[in-house]
């Protein structure tokens, strides 16, 4: 394993940095894409069932069926970073969206009324008081989008980008298992690594959280 | 002033909520809708500050239509409180008070300034300031509810059922509180409760509605126990309204005999009990009303009422048979 | 790109390789994986979530499962065990468990406790209070748990194909493989509509299963 590891770090490395970042530009463009979809969904309730629908069946599209499709749709080379991006964004957006809307329609209707009451005009409103509510909805939301994009990335490789996912096929077209457990340890640690980043960033940002289903 | 002029409301489904009521909510005071579920009560209060608007008529603030202003500006100049409380889970209670100072344009500093002092005026300790809600009880986030709609202080208040979420000694706290606010403050306040006593107690006017949106009287809580208008406002304020019209006549005009030789004295001149060893049962003052003096001449095992000075000496007795005739002749007179 | 593939009646004949008998056997692989998960997560969520011990597992099973990539475990099983069904089925069903796990360990927690405190008090025995109030009353939480586990499954079943199994990843990985973008589009159109069908299924099921008072 050990000289695995030293005659190939430089392989390793470079395709952990590219899974990182395949992973989480999607995560940061499909939160910042399914706000106002998510809020759509609640601004008008009739789109709410539509919308969990339509997310659904995104979801519902195997990752490795999008990652081939893409190119043909958008133009791009077969072997573009772009098309898993492109792919990792729609899931995302589709996870999102929903839990945005769920996470707005969790804030207890009483609170919303009495900010409406004390005078809040409908973006303030938003901004103030329901997302910051919805925020613990939304962020674990997030947390399973960031671990599901990481895990996903490697799927590409199946089409020649994807991360750590190179360090798979490259391992069962050899028979060799080293770089299969390598890729695995890594990928796993990144979404551990992310997951707990989120953590702690929304107790940072959350903090009335620790006091709630507590009576004082 | 509060001005409702002919106002309907009718739910898209047909479903009318508000039968064209005219009414007037007197400046300063406090006027209390109460009615059983359905009757258009909170219709009603939620139409003063636009969160539902009327089919058809008119509500005016002190002669200023309220359809013609801004919602969010009206709304700002309206305390607002409900059941519960609807505090914002994710601010402190200092934030919570100090919401509409700033969305009326005060920096956080001046804002929060103002929070501590009204919190501090609801009977909250500065040490809840840092709070969230979820870490006060009921009854304190009641307060904080009520502290946060005084913060912009604003001449008029909407409470919709705001204490009916707590158990009966809380709420006994908080009504106290209330009245004592109110004593100072003098604000317009239009208050909903499903509870006739609360109404009975609180209100300077009450309002009783009945179903469909229809004014059944309007009186203040001793006209409406002495005279209800008719069968369902007699139903609706209860069977011991007579008994509860007495907390409303002066004990002052209350004819007293002489101290009884039975009745022992303290060396400060108290009563301190009877010579057959039983105890007065309590004493009353001139400042209490008839329905005490009932209960304590029922209740004593002599049927007499002891009545005591401002320093608490004994300096008259009422027995049973003079109360009954006093409740005549009151009978008479009215 | 077009859908040539896919409404060509040659593919749809009865024989090695056509569309039908992909169908069957990517519906193969998912039904075992779900089968095999569910008797494994679903009494370890049920007792975790009745005594609460555990918890901790529990809820962090969920993300945990989800970032193991598939594909990886795939290939290390195959590189362990060789090809054939047994390295597909470990890879499928390490997916299904966290979910089946987390929502039977929610479900027992959504319960109300006066209610199982009621039949408690009524003389009904650990066992009926399982079956009869505890079982019933978390189903809702459950079957969507196991919901969304039959969409991923069915989604990710796919990678299958990239170790030489059947599956509609066949349709993909050799669609790929000779530039035919018509097939590949027949077997990303036949896995999302077999994954909503599938999901409708499963839907109806628990109109059916679950009590009208639960809804």
């Amino acid at each position: 394993m050990s000289s695995y590891l030293s005659n190939n770090w430089d392989t390793i490395l470079t395709a952990l940095r590219q899974h990182i970042w395949l992973a989480l530009v999607p995560v940061v463009l499909g939160f910042v894409i399914a706000l106002p979809i998510g809020y759509l969904g609640v601004r008008f309730p009739r789109l709410y069932h539509p919308l969990v629908n339509v997310c659904g069946v995104l979801y519902s599209i195997p990752s490795l069926a999008l990652f081939v499709f893409l190119p043909v749709l958008l133009g791009t080379k077969i072997l573009s970073p772009l098309n898993i991006v492109v792919a990792l964004t729609i899931y995302t957006v589709a996870l999102l969206s929903r839990t945005v809307a769920d996470g707005l329609r969790s804030v207890d209707p009483l609170v919303v009324e009495s900010a409406t009451a004390m005078g809040y005009r409908r973006l303030r409103r938003l901004v103030d008081v329901q997302l910051p509510v919805a925020l613990p909805v939304i962020l674990a939301g997030l947390r399973v989008a960031t671990v599901a994009n990481i895990s996903l990335v490697s799927v590409g490789a199946l089409i020649g980008v994807g991360g750590l996912g190179q360090l798979f096929t490259r391992g069962f077209q050899l028979f060799y298992l080293e770089p299969i457990i390598v890729g695995i340890v890594l990928s796993v640690a990144l979404a551990g690594i992310a997951d707990l980043t989120i953590v702690l960033i929304q107790r940072w940002i959350t903090p009335w959280t620790r006091f709630q289903g507590r009576t004082a | 002033m509060i001005t409702f002029d002919d106002v309907v409301k009718v739910y898209p489904g047909g479903s009318t909520a508000v039968d064209h009521l005219s009414l007037e909510l007197p400046t300063g005071k406090t006027t209390v809708f109460v009615g059983p579920s359905g009757c258009g009560k909170t219709t009603s209060l939620r139409m003063i500050n636009r969160m539902i608007q009327p089919t058809s008529g008119r509500i005016l603030i002190d002669g200023k239509d309220v359809a013609g202003q801004d919602e969010a500006e009206l709304r700002r100049g309206i305390g607002y409180v409900i059941q519960h409380a609807g505090l914002f889970p994710h601010r402190t209670v200092l934030d919570n008070v100090a919401t509409v100072p700033m969305l009326l344009g005060k920096s956080r500093r001046e804002a929060r300034a103002v929070a501590a002092e009204l919190l501090e005026r609801v009977g909250l300790a500065t040490e809840f300031a840092s709070r969230y809600p979820a870490q006060l009880s009921g009854g304190q986030q009641q307060r904080v509810g009520v502290a946060r709609a005084l913060a912009a202080d604003p001449p008029v208040m909407l409470m919709d059922e705001p204490f009916s979420a707590v158990d009966p000694v809380v709420r006994e706290g908080l009504h106290r509180e209330f009245l004592r606010l109110q004593k100072d403050l003098g604000k317009t306040i239009a208050m909903v409760t499903h509870d006739i006593d609360e109404a009975i107690k609180l209100g300077d006017v009450v309002v009783i509605f009945r179903q469909g949106g229809h004014l059944a009287q309007v009186g203040t809580p001793q006209e409406l126990l002495e005279h209800p208008a008719d069968e369902f406002v007699a139903e609706f304020v209860g069977r011991d309204r007579g008994v509860r019209s007495l907390s409303f006549d002066s004990a002052a005009d209350l004819p007293v005999r002489p101290l009884p030789a039975d009745l022992v004295l303290d060396d400060a001149g108290r009563p301190a009990g009877w010579s057959t060893g039983e105890s007065t049962g309590g004493t009353f003052t001139v400042a209490d009303s008839l329905r005490l003096v009932t209960d304590l001449a029922i209740s004593s095992p002599v049927g007499i009422a002891v009545r005591v000075d401002d320093h608490g000496k004994a300096d008259g007795v009422v027995p049973h048979h003079d109360l009954v005739d006093h409740l005549a002749a009151r009978r008479g007179r009215k | 790109m077009n859908l040539n593939y896919l409404f060509d009646p040659a593919h749809w004949n009865l024989e090695d390789g056509s569309i039908p008998l992909l169908i069957l056997s990517h519906l193969w692989y998912v039904v075992l994986a779900l089968i095999i998960g569910t008797i494994i997560a679903l009494p370890i969520g049920l007792y975790i979530g009745h005594t609460g011990r555990g918890s901790f597992l529990a809820i962090n099973a969920g993300n945990a499962g989800r970032s193991l990539p598939t594909l990886g475990l795939l290939m290390l099983m195959v590189t362990l065990l060789g090809l054939g069904l047994t390295p597909v089925l470990i890879a499928l069903t390490v997916l299904v468990i966290p979910p089946i796990l987390t929502s039977a360990y929610a479900g027992m927690r959504s319960l109300d406790p006066r209610v199982v405190d009621a039949a408690r008090g009524m003389g009904m025995r650990p066992w009926q209070v399982l079956t009869k109030v505890e079982l019933p009353m978390a189903l809702p939480v459950l079957i969507s748990g196991f919901r969304s586990a039959a969409l991923q499954v069915v989604a990710t079943a796919t990678v299958a194909a990239a170790v030489g199994l059947n599956g509609l990843g066949r349709l993909l990985i050799d669609g790929l493989a000779v530039n035919d973008y018509s097939r590949v589009l027949a077997g990303a159109i036949v896995v999302a509509v077999l994954a909503v069908l599938l999901d409708l299924v499963l839907a109806l099921a628990q109109r059916w299963i679950v009590s009208p008072g639960l809804r």
